[in-house]
């Protein structure tokens, strides 16, 4: 268990390995101070456990299905199931995270509550759980996807959400965070801040996993029933900051004998100066309160990211991936915006299914990879692509 | 006596303004910190400018992304400056975010400030159990001052903590807010005067959202003295002439 521990828990102070950690101005300690000491009873608490999965299955839907895909596994010529978090409330797992925390904002006794977005599913399920929960909501997101994600600006409005346009440097989901951490600065006695995804400050990445372990638990039981093993011999999801992979690997993390892929954006290509491709490109250094893996600059100032895919155009990832990433127990490989595009539309034909842009990433890297014909290779599908229809429209 | 101790010694409130070198322009930080010094400043912060300053409201956001488009970087503010202090008495000290230290090496950086004349450093995002286990030795080392920051909401137990570990002064932010946040300085004095009752060995400098001399006044009561930087840059970043900007917004707090 020290093994698996090495990977699904951070140490005393928030670190996976080299990386995580909590860098933070004074003005933020209170709050983080209170989260690290208060996080792990909350979350361990049987009324929170019991609230938790009720939600889950009530109301999010969960068990989502694991399917198997039979027309994409002839054609990659192997067993390909499809984790089907699309099919959760709101489209997209970013739910099961939002569920969990807004639970532990009312045990935080707090009125308000922030989130940033990119692709908007993560603003669209922080302003799903404050309407459910009675709470105030203001989601930041950057100029530029609110306009490429436009549905969901109207969804969060409509659910009752403030939101606030990011108008800084690359005016994406790097921004939006910015915005919000110093949002909460000036307002951290009354509000919580949902992050959304395994990234920022321990124990933000502690508590974002852990809510999204779910996945995987999931899928080991709903694997076993179907195949008679628990365990895959892959395992495939896309990577922005890393919850949907975080919570698709946890159970596994582990088990040696499962592969574990991560997909990064890349953009107009890893080399093009336009990509979001992190592990590819990125140093260590200190981004949104921790220490992990990002793209900068020699001065150590923040590249701008780039990716067709708002969720994915973020320009770190979170320390766990950093860590799976050095240490090797897991691999990281990319897709550009065109193999995303076209693995969208073969899922589409194939399975009927029209994926988000962001998951359209971790179907891409099929034709890159070699599987034999016994393997059993699970995708976390992480949204569905409603969200992406003007984007897909636009490219048919 | 390191020279902060000296300007401290001298028992008059201090006034310590803040600037984002390479900000207005290229080339303007030997201006500013001339211009500080004529002017009637105590003492210098220079900002190394970062694409993602999260304790910073909206004007020094902007001045940082100038200053980055300016092309300023820790290696050509070393090399704009490197020889100040054939000009400059007043104390200078450094303040920036932790990643663009970190890329220049932590050691590098300190060693190659304390060699051309640089008195202390601020990096707001340094966690204090990191810096008492990796840096602390470093800053000892080159002779340098390291100033922590605390808040209203900062306990006691934890003031008198990153007062033991600053040397030079104590940064008292106003309010629990990011830079430039004009508040009406509510409750200072019941924050300033836990300060007193807790018989620091640093003396205390106030800062975030002080800008102008009613404020300024105000904190001096308790405190020794005050820091001031958004409303300095909102001062010089479209004057023609940095140093009649300095002169005239200086004159409006001190005169
Ligand atoms: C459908 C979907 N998948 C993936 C992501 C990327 O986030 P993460 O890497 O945290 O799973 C997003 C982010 O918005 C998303 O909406």
């Amino acid at each position: 268990m020290t093994d698996s521990k090495q990977f699904s828990f951070p140490d005393e102070n928030g670190y996976y390995g080299q990386f995580g950690g909590a860098y933070i101005p004074e003005m933020l300690q209170a709050n983080i101070d209170k989260l690290q000491k208060t996080y792990q009873s909350i979350l361990a608490d049987n009324d929170f456990q019991k609230a938790f999965h009720t939600l889950l299955k009530d109301y999010v839907g969960r068990p989502t299905p694991l399917y198997f895909a039979s027309r994409l596994s002839e054609k990659y010529g192997t067993n390909i199931y499809l984790k089907r978090e699309d099919l959760c409330h709101t489209g997209a797992h970013k739910i099961n995270n939002t569920i969990g925390q807004i639970l532990l904002a009312e045990r935080l006794e707090k009125k308000r509550i922030i989130a940033e977005t990119g692709a908007g599913q993560h603003g669209v399920a922080t302003a799903t759980v404050c309407a459910l929960r009675n709470r105030e909501c203001i989601v930041f997101m950057g100029e530029k996807d609110m306009e490429r994600q436009a549905p969901n600006v109207a969804r969060m409005k409509m659910l009752g959400a403030t939101i606030i346009p990011a108008t800084s440097g690359s005016k994406t989901l790097k921004d939006a965070t910015n915005e919000a951490i110093r949002y909460w600065i000036n307002h951290g006695e009354d509000t919580h801040y949902i992050i959304g995804s395994v990234v920022g400050p321990h124990p933000y990445p502690a508590i974002v996993a852990q809510l999204q372990s779910i996945i995987s638990e999931e899928i080991r039981r709903q694997l076993l029933e179907k195949t008679g093993d628990a365990l895959p011999t892959h395992l495939i999801a896309c990577v922005g900051g890393g919850s949907n992979a975080a919570g698709a690997f946890y159970h596994f993390l582990h088990e040696k004998k499962v592969q574990l892929i991560g997909v990064e954006a890349a953009g107009k290509g890893v080399e093009s100066g336009e990509s979001a491709a992190t592990t590819f490109l990125g140093t260590t250094g200190i981004l949104h309160g921790c220490k992990t893996l990002l793209m900068q600059t020699k001065d150590g100032q923040v590249v701008e990211p780039y990716s067709i895919s708002a969720g994915l155009d973020y320009p770190g990832i979170g320390p766990l991936h950093a860590h799976l990433f050095t240490s090797g127990r897991a691999v990281y490989q990319q897709a550009t915006d065109d193999e995303a595009l076209k693995a969208a539309f073969e899922l589409a034909k194939l399975e009927g299914i029209i994926p988000a842009l962001e998951s359209a990433h971790a179907l891409a890297v099929l034709p890159k990879n070699k599987f034999k014909t016994t393997d059993k290779v699970v995708i976390s599908l992480s949204g569905r692509g409603d969200k992406d229809l003007a984007t897909l429209i636009d490219k048919m | 006596m390191s020279r902060l101790q000296k300007i401290f010694a001298q028992q008059k409130p201090i006034l310590n303004v803040y600037c984002t070198a390479g900000f207005p322009h290229p080339e303007s930080t030997m201006d500013v910190m001339l211009s500080l010094q004529e002017f009637g400043a105590d003492m210098i912060e220079l900002g190394i400018p970062y694409s993602d300053p999260l304790a910073d409201g909206p004007v020094i956001q902007e001045s940082n992304a100038t200053a980055i488009k300016n092309g300023m970087s820790i290696q050509k503010l070393f090399a704009d400056i490197k020889s100040f202090r054939e000009k400059i008495h007043l104390p200078v000290i450094l303040m920036g975010y932790l990643n663009p230290v970190l890329q220049y090496g932590f050691e590098k950086f300190c060693q190659d400030a304390a060699a051309i004349g640089i008195d202390g450093m601020i990096i707001p995002d340094l966690p204090d159990a990191v810096f008492e286990k990796q840096y602390a030795p470093i800053i000892k080392k080159y002779k340098l001052d390291f100033i922590f920051l605390v808040t209203p909401e900062t306990t006691d137990e934890r003031i008198k903590k990153l007062d033991r570990l600053s040397s030079g002064f104590l940064y008292a932010v106003s309010s629990s807010a990011t830079t430039g946040n004009t508040n009406k300085l509510t409750g200072i004095n019941a924050y300033l005067q836990r300060f007193n009752a807790l018989s620091l060995h640093n003396p205390v400098l106030v800062g975030f959202g002080i800008g102008n001399k009613e404020m300024f006044m105000e904190v001096n009561k308790l405190a020794a003295g005050a820091i001031i930087g958004s409303a300095y840059i909102k001062a010089i970043r479209d004057a023609q002439n940095v140093n009649t900007a300095t002169k005239s917004f200086l004159s409006s707090i001190l005169g």
